[in-house]
Formats: C-alpha cells, structure tokens, sequence
C-alpha cells in the first residue's frame, strides 16, 4: 500500500502509518491521526502528510445483519464491494452509492457521499442508523439521531476529523433483482437536461447526465436513467436470487478488474482528441433505447479499470465539482468552454431537497457538476480560481472530497458552519486538507 | 459442513472462513485472543455461518491440545492456519526465541495435525514458500515451514487428505512492515483460492498460483547463489 489519493497530485508523506485489523481499544496520543480507508477521495481529505494513518481497509468485520429490517452492522473498514458481494444474493442493495464501490463505510459517512439517487434518497448519511465513534481521550461513543446526536450530525460529512469510526449501522435497500432497467436520451440544451432531469425525479430512482464541456451555455449530452428491475412476479421476501443459473454470483476477487497500461493513452487526453470523443460519444447513444443490465455497468462503469487514473500521466488530475443553483450553472460552463481545457469525463445531477443529517455535508438542493483536468495543464489554477468565484457569489459550494487546492476563503464560504464544525473535531486529529484550509 | 479453524483470528484463515460461512458452513474458532476470536465469530455469523463455536486457547502450549480435539469433535475440514512471522534479524543470536518461533510454525502444527489426523475428512495446513528454499531473511520461519511440508507429505502416504497450502506475499497485517510490489495478493483472494483448494482435495496449492513456477526456479538454483 502506498497510501496515495486518487488524483495523485499530491504526494503522500505520512510519518507513519497504523494498520488496523481490529477495532483498538485506545489510539496513540504521540501524532495527529487520520483513518484513511481505500484512498479514494481525490485530492487531501484522506492524506496526513508528516503525521500518522490510521489504515482502516483490513478492519472489515460484519457485526450482524437483520435479515427481515435489511440493516447491516459492520465496521468501518468495510467496502462497499464487500457489502454488495454480500446483499445482493440476499435481494439487498446500497440505499446510496457514489460512483466506485471501492470506498469503505467509513469514507463514505466522513465524506457523506451521494449517487445517482440523491433526488430519492439523499446522502449516504440519511441511511447510517447509528455509528460508534472511538475518540483520541479513549472514550467510545455510541452516535445516531437520537444518541449523542450532535457528535452524530459533526461525523456525518465530518471528513474523517471527530474521530475514529469504528462501526456503522446502514439500512440496506430492498431490491427484487440485480438488474437495472436503464435508457440514455440525447439532450442538446442545458434546459432539455433540467426537462429530463425534472421529469425523471418522479420516474426514476437513479439519474445522471455526461456532457460535452466544450458546449458552453448550452450543453449537449446524454441523460442517463434508471430502476431497479421488478420481478413481473412482484415484491418477493426471498428472492431467487441466490440460487445458481440464472442468479446473479460475485464474480472471483481476483478476476474483477483489470490493470491496463494507462499511461500509454495520457497522451490522447487533449483537447482536439477529447472533441473527437465526445462528437463520437454523443453519436453513439444519439438513438435511444431502453437496455436491462447489470447493477456493475450501470454504476461501477470505470472500476472496470482498476488503474484508470493512472490515465494522467505522472503528474495526476484535478476533480472539480461544485453544487449550485441552477441559475449559475450556465456562466460556470461558459467560463470552462472559454478556457479551452480539456475535461475528459464531465457530470451534471441536480440534487434534490431531501437534508443530510450531516453537518458539513457538501450536497444541497441545486445542481451540481464535476470535471477532470490534467493537473499540469496550462491555465488550470486561474480557472479553478475563477469557477470558485461564481459558484460561491451564486450562494454554493465546492467539494472536498475532491479537491487538492480551494482556498481557505472558498472552504469558509462553502461551509460557513465550519467553526461550530471546528469544536467537534478530535484533539488528536487532522489530516493536510485540514491544515490546509483552517 | 462443520469447518475447525485453529488460528482463526489469521487474516488469511478469516478470508477462507467467510468463503466457508457464504455456505452456510458451522465453525469451531480456536484463538488466543477472545475479544478478537468473537469478532470473527460475530463475522461469520452475519455472513451465514449456522453456528460459530469459539474456544480460546495459547496454541504453543501444548498440553491442550488434545482438549482442543476433543472439544472440537469430528468435521469435515480442519484448517491450521497459526503462527507469527518473527523478524530474523532480531533473533539471529537469539536461541531461545528461535526455539520459540520453531516450536509455534512446526512443533504445534504436527502437534494439532497428529491429534486431528483421523477426526476430520480433510486437512488443511498453511505452509509457505519461505518453506521451499532457506533464505536469510526468514530461515527460522522458513525451516518450521519445509518441516511442516514434510510431515504433510508423510500424511498423506497414510491415506489422509492434506491440502498444503503454499502462501506468497499476501497483503495481512503479517507482512505490514514490507515493502509492497505486484507480487502482492489481498487476503480476500487468498481465502477464495484455499477455500477452492479445499473443496477440490487438493494435494498442494500456491497462494497465488504462479509461485509455484517462483518457486520451481528458486529451488533449482545451486546452493553457492542462494545468498537473498
């Protein structure tokens, strides 16, 4: 392990690094400490650079499971992939997924993460029942809604600073087939999406949209939506499921994604190769028309590539992605197409009102959109800069999750409630996106 | 399917339980530490165990290991999967704890295998590569493990299914101080090969499978090379 973040624009230079298998009883006191699950987050929310990790990805043990309510009682090392081996058979599924499954609870409660789903069920922290928490003075604290309620709502979008999370409890989805029913339809106006988007909120459990950021204002782009399938049969307690043939089996860990050469395709990534893309993308899935697949295609398309950011070169990428109204949306996409940037894999949601118990969390009601950059290209910064400028004057937010370089400023204006926030925060923790932006 | 794990707060022998417990498989836990013995327990458990026994005991003294097999009664499969990968600089002028780690990789497995032998319908020991060749860096651990592989060997020809197990590096708290490289494997996917391994009755099986041509090599180079 190398304790990297995804982007890989930052170097990672813990002090030393804490493997954790069981939940300890005690968490040394000599260094600032920060769990750090599967490292996924993308820039330094989960880095710790010159003090200690807490490694939490062994620490994977499930406590039990209620096999009539569906909720699962595991630590906080657990993956997601470890969950769904395990539910789907049993006709369960994540209430909230983001796009990798390749996270742990743990990571997913501290960066109160969302999915496709948000206009349905909101942030993953809606569905944590209940969390123990082991805090740097040795006390372990049992926290849900209505238990140490405060100390609950600070964890939840907490990025990793209150403490250690040992366990979690997370009420699973009841589903009645692996399968997901899923359509793509071709949008060619930033208004056309908020249609579709508008439109799928009352059909749709899941939605999604990519576009082509060199569309300025108005966007084309593919609208991407889904349900779970029903069984014509309806609503059955003990689905077929586990059962071999036709049911759907985890696949063997060692076959389930793939190392490709990444590096060697880094040079296609600029902006006329990234033009011919999208015209060929847009062409391709121009023709709608409805598809049953795999819950894996339909969310996980990129785990398929087990390296895929390795597709960056050397230098690594930025994640940009900021929630806000839907009125400042078009000036945001003006100022990214202007910049003539290259963003290989843009997203737009709009997110629904449903609140996060959380009180940092990052989503709001609004739309938000996320882009990849180069890290070394030219004239990032000063955009970067810019975009900050109008989300924030437009009353939204940037993402920490995913970000390696907002300013102090543009974290306090996103997340005004920081100080209140900064109380709750463990003594003995702290992480570099921390130090960097308090 | 009723599956005894000695050693079962392993890393790798959890993995393998997990397998095991998917299958609705009944345990009996053999541990040191109770605290961590029920986590696994409680693992299990959730993930479909029907029943997950546990018995806490000090592996290296072996004066009770015949309560163990006792306890335990007949299974189908015993998994040994015990032991500590003790740093070999630290004890190279050290005899006493040289004895000592000999004694938990080789003397308490014979032990534990003699007193299962004919309890179980298959066995199942964790040996190792650092078994197949003496290496500076681990040769105490190593020796422990070609004796095991002997013995194993030996069972065998007395009818017994053995499945030796051969690790390489896997990714498990065992070997956390190492440096990583692409010859690492997860845990997870050791645990799913050696539950295959088991199942299949297996004689030998390499964690993955291509330290078996690693090894193959390695065994073939003259003695006067074997200085790494």
């Amino acid at each position: 392990m190398s304790y990297e973040s995804w982007g890989r624009s930052i170097a990672s230079t813990p002090a030393g690094v804490i493997a954790l298998r069981f939940p300890p009883s005690s968490l040394p006191t000599d260094d600032l400490l920060l769990p750090y699950g599967l490292g996924r987050s993308y820039g330094d929310v989960c880095l710790n650079n010159g003090h200690t990790l807490l490694s939490t990805s062994h620490m994977d043990h499930f406590r039990r499971f209620d096999t009539e309510s569906g909720v699962l009682e595991c630590e906080a090392g657990t993956s997601l992939d470890a969950i769904i081996r395990f539910a789907v058979p049993r006709g369960w599924f994540l209430p909230v997924t983001p796009g990798t499954k390749f996270v742990t609870v743990g990571g997913c409660i501290a960066n109160d993460v969302h999915g496709k789903n948000h206009h349905r069920a909101g942030t993953f922290g809606r569905h944590v029942r209940s969390l123990t928490l082991l805090r740097s003075d040795g006390t372990l604290l049992r926290c849900a809604p209505d238990e140490n309620a405060a100390m609950f709502a600070a964890t939840i979008g907490g990025l990793g600073l209150t403490g250690l999370i040992v366990s979690a409890s997370i009420a699973l989805l009841r589903i009645e087939s692996p399968a997901i029913l899923a359509e793509k339809i071709p949008f060619r106006t930033l208004s056309e999406f908020d249609e579709l988007s508008r439109a799928a909120d009352a059909t749709h459990d899941y939605s999604v949209a990519w576009f082509d950021s060199f569309g300025g204002r108005e966007p084309r782009g593919i609208f991407f939506r889904g349900n779970h399938l029903r069984c014509s049969a309806g609503f059955q307690p003990a689905p077929p499921l586990a059962t071999g043939g036709a049911g759907w089996k985890p696949a063997l860990h060692r076959s389930r994604s793939r190392r490709f050469p990444m590096r060697l395709f880094s040079p296609l990534l600029m902006p006329f190769t990234i033009r011919l893309f999208n015209e060929a993308y847009f062409r391709a899935n121009a023709h709608p028309h409805p598809q049953t697949i795999g819950f894996d295609p339909f969310f996980y398309p990129l785990d398929a590539v087990a390296n895929w950011n390795a597709i960056y070169g050397p230098k690594g990428f930025l994640q940009y992605q900021f929630v806000a109204p839907d009125a400042a949306v078009p000036d945001v996409l003006e100022r990214v197409a202007t910049s003539r940037l290259a963003s290989f894999l843009t997203v737009i949601k709009r997110f629904g009102a449903l609140p996060s118990p959380g009180m940092m969390s990052f989503p709001r009601e609004g739309t938000t959109v996320c882009f990849d950059f180069a890290a070394s290209a030219q004239g990032l910064p000063q955009l970067l800069d810019d975009l900050d400028r109008l989300v924030l004057d437009s009353g939204g937010a940037v993402y920490p999750a995913k970000d390696s370089r907002m300013s102090a400023e543009t974290f306090r204006r996103s997340f005004p409630q920081w100080e209140a926030f900064a109380k709750f925060v463990d003594p003995r923790f702290s992480s570099s996106f921390w130090r960097r932006v308090t | 399917m009723k599956v005894v794990i000695i050693g079962a707060t392993s890393a790798i022998a959890q993995e393998t339980a997990r397998c095991f417990a998917a299958e609705g498989a009944s345990f009996f836990l053999v541990a040191r530490d109770a605290a961590k013995c029920a986590i696994v327990a409680d693992d299990l458990r959730a993930r479909g165990a029907a029943e997950a026994q546990t018995f806490i005991a000090d592996l290296a003294d072996f004066s009770r290991h015949a309560e163990i097999a006792a306890a335990a009664g007949r299974s189908d499969v015993v998994l040994i999967a015990h032991g500590s990968l003790p740093d070999q600089l630290v004890i190279d002028d050290d005899p006493a704890a040289q004895v000592a780690a000999f004694e938990l990789n080789a003397t308490s497995f014979i032990s534990l295998a003699a007193h299962f032998a004919t309890a179980t319908e298959t066995l199942a020991v964790i040996g190792s590569v650092a078994g197949d060749r003496g290496r500076r860096s681990n040769y105490v651990y190593g020796s422990a493990k070609a004796a095991l592989h002997a013995y194993c060997e030996g069972l065998r020809g007395r009818g017994i299914n053995v499945v030796l197990i051969k690790p390489g590096w896997i990714d498990t708290p065992m070997t956390a101080q190492m440096r990583k490289n692409p010859l690492f494997a997860s845990a997870a996917s050791a645990g799913q090969t050696i539950h295959e391994a088991i199942l299949a009755k297996r004689a030998v099986v390499y964690v993955p499978w291509f330290w078996r041509w690693i090894s193959l090599i390695v065994r073939m180079l003259p003695s006067r090379l074997v200085k790494f």
